[in-house]
């Protein structure tokens, strides 16, 4: 079975569209960004989570409600919403101050939130879980979460740099950046809370989303050495539409699995899910237009370095025109390498 | 045909070594099949997301660490300066790390430097201008103090926890000075946060003076040198008034001299804590009792007066700390007693509690998804590869089992995130066998040999392997990096995933086309 059978599409005539479209992508997000925020979850915002099971059904409007009464300066800032499945009656509140801040212990906010719900009269409760983050800690995790994202993109240029050459390198982690700001883009606009779970996905993403460039420029580099003659253009369109079939299927094998987390994982995978659906579109996406795209924009349309270097060759070639004839030669040649 | 049953014979002994380990003792524990304990011990371990507890992260302040060395040795100081009779008009610390003595007289120079050469080794001493000299704690010591603090600390909450009955609770040093405290199954946050949070600094000082307000004990509007006032309960143990003590800074016996404490009765049958000195402990507390018959002794625990008992006669190795107490309050006094003080205070920068329900949940629904992801790759790689796929969902399969293996042995713990790794290693894992596939297609089109196209799809996607299973390896080392607890989980999920796909996608996948293949003529055809 084949889903791309010989394909030769000139994928790097739309290089230039996939960069509006990328750029228009990655504008909008920075522009939800900056008007909107990034949402933030608890770990990052600093803040109480209270996650209580009724014994009787209580519907998020009886515990706002409830938070509205009877928690000191009213529930405006308070989130209430209904967790986990809807027979386990389960709600989540969420405030954004911990405690500590007003020189509480820590679990003073938590303490406050309990006594206004069991002043309220909807019935009986337990406290099932509780996440309590001081202010403190947020600033810590991003700039953590910055670092570890960067240097994992530098250790990614480097061993690239070092197997392939350093415009691959550049192209793939490029292309990485890329699907990193598509990525955060489409969390800013679902809004999405960031959460730990959403960094790891981010970082599972830079590491993953480097596989189909990586299998893209192993198909370069092949066909550099068979196809001499042919323009880096050509050889990339060529190495691009050969490997067509396994980029999709690969991509397509690890979505499966992600959007099964998406729809089955439960709550707490949610952004997490999410993160790696969009950060494995894009990233397909990007191994293709973006990587692949840098790399001929790099070596320019001039001719492979072994046909620069071959004795015939006097000057460069002028850009090659789109010419299916010619890749077709091309391909037949890798083919039979 | 021997070389494939080479291949064979280890690929099973892999598979019996990696299911017993990873896979026997969570289904004998389910069915409760008796079985060896060092099989069983070995079983995969679940984070504290999935099997309910509380997660608490600790700053320690250093800092205080410092200021106690400060403290110490500028009073020190002071007693060397008083002794040699050499004047000054002020010996202040102001930050953690410095103090200042100013106003020595030019002509006492050189005594100064003797007696500061006495005492303050620990710090630098800038030259003295206008007889005003600066300590500062050398950056080496500085750094030391922090280490150790965080150390004592951590091995101070190891004992408290220990003595809580937790069983299998995790205490670990995070960055410079920060501390994870991981309590599987303790519900009772509240009571463990107070016996980890508490100082537990036990002081047991003279008292010079008593009365009902601080300003009454000021001398010329100030705290006498050497001494202290120290707020406590009233005269007759009633707690709703404040008594105030002025006692001597330097303390007669602290907690550092003490042998052990447990919980007992006062004569009123009221809970109290009992104390046992150590020798060394007992000679002092023997001198100072004997020496000050009639007096008052002040047992202040973490700066407040519990009682101030009047001494009877010498006592030397045993106390009694008694005061308002339940006797809940006493069993857990013992307990911090015992385990010694904490070298700082400790700030609580985050809790997270999870109840056995909602990690109940999470397992259920790693659970499904697992379930779904693996039947979702599984019908895909038949219909696309028809008989092929067999090979890559034996592969796979074998990778998953590995992996659980390896987790279990290494005793890595599973996390919520970690199934989500679980999950990911099948569909990224099985890109593996798609490469290869693929590329033996490719090699069939060209119109080789099954089996040339087999070998050559293996020999061509090789360094291809290695390349994508590095640059996914390098983002889980700074995940493992970046992360703790269930983010850690995750990052060995997937990284020990990409680990075992290798072989498996690799040798295993391999040697089961080699199998198909064997016997066969030239023109045997793959289904693929």
């Amino acid at each position: 079975m084949h889903i791309f059978k010989n394909t030769h599409y000139n994928f790097l005539r739309w290089r230039w569209h996939a960069l509006v479209v990328s750029w228009a992508i990655i504008i909008a997000g920075i522009y939800v960004i900056a008007t909107k925020g990034i949402p933030k979850g608890v770990e990052f915002a600093g803040g109480t989570v209270v996650i209580t099971q009724f014994e009787q059904q209580a519907s998020v409007q009886q515990v706002r409600d409830a938070l509205d009464k009877n928690y000191p300066g009213g529930g405006q800032n308070v989130v209430v919403q209904a967790y986990g499945a809807p027979g386990e009656r389960m709600v989540l509140v969420r405030v954004p101050s911990a405690g500590a801040e007003a020189g509480q212990s820590l679990s003073g906010t938590k303490d406050t939130v309990v006594a206004a719900l069991q002043k309220a009269n909807i019935g009986g409760f337990r406290v099932v879980g509780t996440e309590i983050v001081g202010p403190t800690v947020g600033a810590e995790l991003t700039s953590k979460g910055i670092w570890a994202t960067v240097l994992s993109l530098v250790g990614i240029l480097i061993y690239l740099a070092f197997r392939f050459q350093f415009s691959f390198g550049v192209g793939a982690v490029v292309a990485t950046i890329h699907d990193l700001l598509v990525t955060l883009a489409f969390l800013a606009f679902f809004r999405y809370d960031m959460s730990l779970n959403v960094i790891a996905a981010i970082l599972t993403m830079t590491g993953f989303s480097t596989n189909d460039t990586i299998v893209i420029f192993d198909r370069i580099r092949e066909n550099l050495r068979s196809m001499r003659r042919d323009s880096m253009y050509d050889v990339i369109n060529a190495s691009v539409n050969q490997t067509l079939g396994r980029t999709v299927i690969t991509s397509g094998t690890a979505l499966l699995t992600s959007l099964a987390l998406f729809f089955f994982g439960g709550e707490v995978l949610h952004g997490f899910a999410f993160t790696m659906v969009v950060g494995i579109i894009t990233g397909t996406y990007s191994s293709v237009f973006i990587a692949a795209a840098i790399v001929s924009f790099w070596r320019g349309s001039a001719p492979t370095k072994a046909a620069a270097h071959a004795p015939k060759m006097v000057a460069a070639q002028p850009p090659a025109p789109q010419q299916p004839t010619r890749k077709n030669k091309a391909q037949r040649k890798a083919r039979a390498s | 045909m021997a070389n494939i049953r080479w291949k064979l014979i280890t690929i099973l002994i892999v598979f019996v070594v990696f299911a017993g380990v990873g896979v026997y003792p969570i289904l004998a524990a389910r069915k409760g099949i008796q079985s060896p304990s060092w099989l069983m011990d070995k079983q995969l371990k679940l984070g504290l997301d999935l099997k309910g507890g509380v997660h608490l992260e600790l700053r320690v302040q250093t800092d205080d660490a410092l200021r106690l060395e400060t403290d110490t040795e500028s009073e020190r100081l002071r007693e060397e300066l008083t002794k040699r009779n050499i004047p000054f008009t002020s010996l202040v610390a102001p930050d953690p790390t410095h103090f200042r003595v100013e106003g020595v007289p030019p002509a006492q120079e050189a005594a100064f430097r003797a007696a500061a050469n006495e005492v303050s080794a620990n710090f630098d001493r800038s030259p003295g201008a206008n007889g005003t000299y600066i300590f500062t704690m050398k950056p080496n010591v500085q750094l030391q103090l922090r280490d150790e603090a965080v150390v004592q600390a951590r091995e101070t909450l190891e004992r408290r926890v220990n003595d809580l009955g937790v069983t299998e609770p995790s205490i670990s040093q995070q960055g410079t000075d920060q501390i994870l405290v991981q309590l599987p199954g303790v519900t009772d946050v509240e009571r463990a946060k107070a016996i980890m949070g508490s100082p537990g600094l036990l002081e047991l000082k003279i008292v010079e003076r008593q009365a009902a307000t601080r300003e009454e004990l000021l001398v010329n509007g100030q705290v006498p040198s050497g001494m202290d006032i120290v707020p406590g309960a009233g005269g007759t143990g009633n707690a709703a008034t404040t008594t105030y003590y002025l006692v001597r800074r330097v303390a007669s016996v602290t907690g550092r001299d003490l042998r052990s404490a447990s919980p007992s009765l006062d004569e009123n049958n009221q809970p109290a804590v009992k104390f046992t000195l150590s020798n060394e402990g007992g000679r002092k507390f023997g001198n100072v009792t004997g020496e000050n018959i009639g007096r008052q002794l002040a047992i202040i625990l973490d700066g407040r007066v519990q009682s101030a008992p009047t001494i009877q006669g010498r006592i030397t190795t045993e106390g009694r700390i008694t005061g308002s107490f339940t006797s809940q309050e006493v069993n857990d006094l013992a307990l911090i007693l015992k385990s010694g003080a904490l070298p700082a205070k400790l700030d609580y920068l985050s809790e997270r509690t999870i109840g056995p329900t909602l990690g109940a949940d999470s397992i259920r629904s790693g659970v499904l998804a697992s379930a779904v992801g693996l039947l979702l790759i599984v019908v895909f790689m038949l219909v696309y590869y028809r008989f092929s796929g067999i090979n890559a969902v034996v592969a796979l399969i074998f990778n998953l089992i590995i992996l659980l293996g390896l987790m279990a042995y290494i005793g890595a713990v599973m996390t919520l995130p970690g199934i989500a790794g679980f999950v990911l290693t099948m569909g990224i894992g099985v890109d593996s066998n798609v490469l290869i596939f693929e590329r033996i297609k490719e090699e069939l089109e060209a119109g080789r040999s099954s089996r040339q196209a087999m070998n050559a799809g293996f020999d061509r996607v090789f360094w291809t392997l290695v390349d994508t299973h590095i640059a996914a390896l390098i983002s889980a080392a700074f995940l493992f990096n970046f992360g703790t607890g269930p983010i850690r989980g995750f990052a060995t999920t997937l990284a020990l995933g990409l680990a075992s796909n290798l072989f498996t996608s690799i040798f295993v996948s391999k040697t089961l086309f080699e199998l198909e293949l064997a016997g066969r003529g030239q023109g045997a055809q793959l289904s693929i």
